[in-house]
């Protein structure tokens, strides 16, 4: 590598709505450059979390390096970064593209444009890559290949007509992919000569070489040796290693220089020193300024996390810690609860951000948690001036100190096809929506407008939107900003104490409704006990519903003879070991699932 | 029957050294088979056990299954105490649980066995029936009581519906009128009212007797005496370990002496587990002193937290003596829920 062109390199990324073939192409496209038999090849390569492969979703940003021969005879290298393709993830999706050069889009033949397309290819033109589209799935009997290039053309205004005609999955149309990815996406500049400036655009963090830094080198040349120094958190390293990624390999490699993707490993032990979106230079020769940052990250959901064992605290810290090193987005902080004891406030993207955090924390960390009822941060105004960003519902001052309270708004765009227009823009109006207008595509399909409270989103409005609209609707948001709004915190009382990780925050006119169906919920959650349990929603000490649990009433083995014994006995053990996953509060015993409970309350539908 | 008597001989030198207290022939329905086997049987543990001489002999029969002359034959060989299943006094309910006899055809039982000369006689009878109402239970609970003469012992259970049997089906497709567990309960305090107005005594959550007819052989069960059981399946309690024959026909029959599952060593927690949570099934509840006898160590020491709170809760009752803990009636109510606190 001590030698290379940098004319012939491509950084590049492939952008589309989810489901739309992105992470097939991928794998084509690495299949057919060659650096891998077929034999080697996993389903998806990209993939390579179990759980990604499981929800057939992209998580993190990925990278691979492979080599193409192309028809003029020359051999290019293909740096290929691969984006995350759900709303959740549209700051993982921003920093890749700030990697590269350009980016393919694809679209489905059969389903043409959908909200995440635009919303997605709008940011890659923010970040002035060249797009060229492909269109995928033609071989689907459904397929309209021209209607789709026709919307290209006319929805996002960028040349079409040549765009390949494929399919990812069969193996249709790749090499036509390949030589435009050539000749359609620019090469990289930046001065090899030049002081370092390179973009950390994602890490990992390895038992043995420490954290890995990703990084886009702009300007410059690093190698072993080298001592960087990152510019945001001023952590200073002596490079040990420095290489390209290979399909979940990494092949170290002299220097990477001006143009590049690779990684840097610097021993660096501590994963907070290397923040995503931060720029790496020489400790010795530093560039004048640090690369303009990404887009900020920026928690949007919130909830609590417990370990179900409070013994395992600090391996829930040291769980978050690893996580949070792979994953800008997570943040956290210690907090308390007079339920649950010691445990974390911690920040998402979005609820499916959320629930993946969770499951890696089970899969991968062996850990059982308990999860409060996420919530978005509120802004509270108190009549003394001060304003509170409020992430935990129990910290929220006596309503006699507050002014009033803010709430996120985001402005969501919705695509949909004509026959379900309606009963999406009811399902809008119910959870507060602001219609803002509508613009119809083409014949049959519109896009819908709407300013809706974070909060309203956050649970199931992804699933309800599916579900009300036959899995057509598509949907893309971005925050607006904050609103004055009429919130109450909802206070549930189990046998007349109130539980403070059971507490959230909702609209005033929706907190009737809420607290019944949340003390039903918790009905059927909550085992009978020796005495009759009252649960309670409360809004500001005033009682708005109730349910009761009854009490134990008959729990007996009739007959228990000779042959019995070993088997009665199991389940006098199965009896006692449900008690052992059980919160004590008060003299209640409590599931720890019903703490997750608030988030199944639309179950229903 | 072949197989189970080269079992029953073949393990006789395994129990040289015990005194046979106890048989209790059932498991099944042992009336309908030939008679004679029940007299091979019977000789046969006379020939190679020692017996004791007042050694309790039951066996279970089934109405419909039976007649006079069998059981003339029964007591001839031996039996000294029966066990009669009558369930219900209505056919109809009789019908539902998948019985095949009627009520007059339990009658006829009963009036045979006090003329083959049998004094002791259990009468099982459920509760919790589907379909059944109160009165309805009422009525076999008066009609049992009215026996002539009245039965030593009855066994008045209520119907559990176990997973994976059919009446579990229909419980989730809400097919089985089940009563209500509060009606439940009711019939079983009823029960418990009109037996000890009777003259019984309510000595396990279960069972009740005439003073003196209590059944030793299942007292044996709860007080944990080793047994040893015969035929398919039968489980058994030697020397603290616990063990089962094979539950395959085929595989008894080929090898009735090795079919045995594999055995498990009760831990000395394990053995005070079940201590507690069988012997706390007799309204006499646990004596102390012969638990501290048994493990030679304190009762509180081990279990003074939980007895304490179940005191406490109402659920447990320790003698004024301080010699004796049961349950309370609140307590058999929910039983398991305190029984299970007793798992170390």
């Amino acid at each position: 590598m001590a030698s290379y062109d940098q004319s012939k390199i491509r950084n590049f990324c492939i952008v589309a709505h989810i489901d739309h073939g992105k992470s097939t192409l991928a794998d084509r496209i690495i299949e057919q450059t060659g650096l891998l038999t077929s034999r080697e090849m996993q389903a998806q390569v990209l993939d390579n979390m179990e759980l990604e492969r499981e929800r057939g979703i992209t998580i993190k940003a990925q990278s691979v390096r492979t080599v193409y021969r192309a028809k003029d005879g020359e051999e290019y290298i293909f740096n290929l970064i691969d984006t995350p393709g759900h709303v959740d993830f549209n700051y993982e999706v921003s920093r890749s593209l700030a990697a590269c050069d350009g980016a393919i889009l694809v679209v489905d033949a059969a389903q043409g444009i959908e909200a995440q397309t635009l919303a997605n290819v709008y940011l890659a033109l923010d970040h002035d890559l060249d797009v060229f589209p492909v269109i995928n799935k033609i071989d689907l009997p459904s397929a309209e290949p021209q209607r789709v290039i026709d919307e290209i053309e006319d929805v996002i205004g960028i040349e079409a007509q040549d765009a390949p005609l494929i399919s990812a999955k069969n193996g249709i149309g790749i090499d036509e992919v390949l030589e435009q990815i050539v000749t359609k996406i620019p090469a990289p500049k930046g001065d090899p000569a030049a002081p370092l400036q390179a973009l950390i655009f994602d890490s990992l963090y390895d038992s043995y070489k420490g954290v890995i830094i990703f990084c886009r080198i702009m300007e410059g040349t690093v190698k072993k040796g080298t001592t960087i120094r990152m510019m945001a958190t001023g952590a200073k390293q002596e490079v040990v290693e420095v290489g390209y990624f290979g399909a979940g390999q990494f092949f170290p490699c002299e220097e990477l220089s001006a143009g590049m993707v690779g990684y840097i490993t610097a021993s660096i032990k501590n994963v907070k020193d290397t923040a995503v979106g931060d720029t790496v230079t020489d400790a010795n020769r530093p560039c004048a300024e640090p690369l303009p940052g990404y887009k900020k990250v920026q928690s949007m959901v919130y909830c609590g996390m417990y370990p179900a064992d409070g013994a395992k605290y600090p391996d829930l810290r040291d769980a978050l810690e690893k996580l949070q090193l792979n994953d800008a987005s997570l943040n956290y902080e210690p907090e308390t609860s007079i339920a649950l004891g010691f445990g974390f406030r911690c920040g998402f993207l979005g609820l499916l951000h959320l629930e993946i955090i969770q499951e890696r924390l089970e899969r991968e960390y062996n850990l059982d948690l308990v999860t409060t009822a996420p919530g978005v941060i509120y802004k509270v105004h108190k009549l003394n001036g001060e304003v509170i960003e409020l992430t935990n519902p129990s910290n929220l001052p006596d309503p006699s100190e507050i002014d009033y309270m803010e709430e996120p708004i985001v402005t969501a765009e919705i695509m949909v096809t004509n026959e379900f227009i309606g009963s999406i823009m009811e399902l809008c109006q119910e959870r507060r929506g602001r219609y803002l207008g509508m613009e119809y595509i083409e014949g049959s399909r519109a896009v819908l407008k709407y300013e809706l409270p974070l909060n309203e989103i956050i649970y199931d409005f992804f699933d309800a939107l599916k579900s009300r609209s036959r899995g057509y609707a598509s949907f893309d948001y971005d925050i607006k900003g904050y609103e004055q709004s009429s919130l109450v915190k909802l206070d549930i009382l189990i046998n007349r104490e109130e539980v403070d990780a059971l507490s959230f925050i909702v609209h005033a006119d929706s907190a009737y409704e809420r607290g019944r169906k949340m003390c039903e919920k918790l009905k059927d959650e909550i085992p009978r006990h020796l005495f009759e349990i009252p649960i309670q929603a409360a809004v500001g000490g005033k009682i708005i519903a109730r349910e009761t649990v009854k009490a134990m009433r008959k729990d007996v083995l009739a007959k228990c003879y000779g042959g019995d014994i070993t088997r009665k006995k199991k389940l006098l053990e199965k009896q006692k070991e449900g008690k052992k996953r059980m919160r004590q509060i008060g003299n209640v015993e409590i599931p720890q699932k019903a703490f997750m409970s608030v988030l199944k309350l639309d179950d229903k539908k | 029957m072949e197989a189970l008597l080269t079992e029953v001989v073949g393990r006789a030198k395994e129990c040289a050294e015990y005194e046979v207290q106890t048989i209790f022939i059932g498991g099944g329905t042992p009336s309908v088979v030939d008679t004679v086997w029940i007299e091979k049987l019977l000789a046969a543990v006379r020939e190679h056990y020692c017996m004791a001489e007042d050694a309790e002999i039951s066996m279970e029969v089934n109405p419909g299954t039976v007649d006079l002359d069998k059981l003339l034959h029964y007591r001839n060989a031996g039996v000294n105490r029966l066990s009669i299943g009558l369930q219900s006094v209505s056919d109809e309910e009789l019908k539902v649980l998948g019985r095949i006899h009627t009520f007059s055809q339990f009658l006829d039982t009963y009036a045979w066995t006090a003329e083959a000369g049998f004094d002791n006689c259990n009468v099982d009878i459920m509760a919790a029936l589907p379909g059944q109402t109160m009165e309805s239970y009422r009525e076999t609970l008066k009609k049992v009581l009215s026996l002539n003469p009245p039965p030593k012992h009855i066994s008045a259970y209520s119907l559990i519906v176990e997973e994976g049997t059919p009446f579990a089906e229909l419980n989730e497709q809400k097919k089985l009128c089940l009563p209500e567990e509060e009606t439940e309960r009711e019939m079983y305090w009823d029960t418990h009212k009109r037996l000890l107005e009777a003259g019984y005594e309510h000595y396990e959550i279960s069972n009740y007797a005439m003073p003196g007819y209590a059944c030793r052989h299942n007292i044996g069960y709860w007080k944990r005496k080793d047994y040893l059981g015969f035929g398919i399946g039968a489980a058994s309690l030697i020397e603290n370990r616990r063990f089962s024959n094979e539950s395959n026909l085929e595989k008894y029959t080929e090898e009735p002496l090795n079919c045995r599952q594999e055995a498990v060593s009760l831990t000395v927690k394990e053995q005070m587990e079940e201590f507690m949570f069988l012997g706390l099934r007799m309204r006499s509840g646990i004596c102390v002193k012969e638990f501290e006898e048994e493990f030679g160590e304190s009762l509180r020491e081990i279990y003074g937290f939980v007895i304490d709170k179940n005191i406490r809760d109402g659920l447990l009752h320790m003698s004024e003596d301080g010699a004796y803990l049961a349950l309370t009636d609140r307590g058999i109510d929910i039983s398991n829920y305190v029984l299970a606190q007793f798992l170390l």
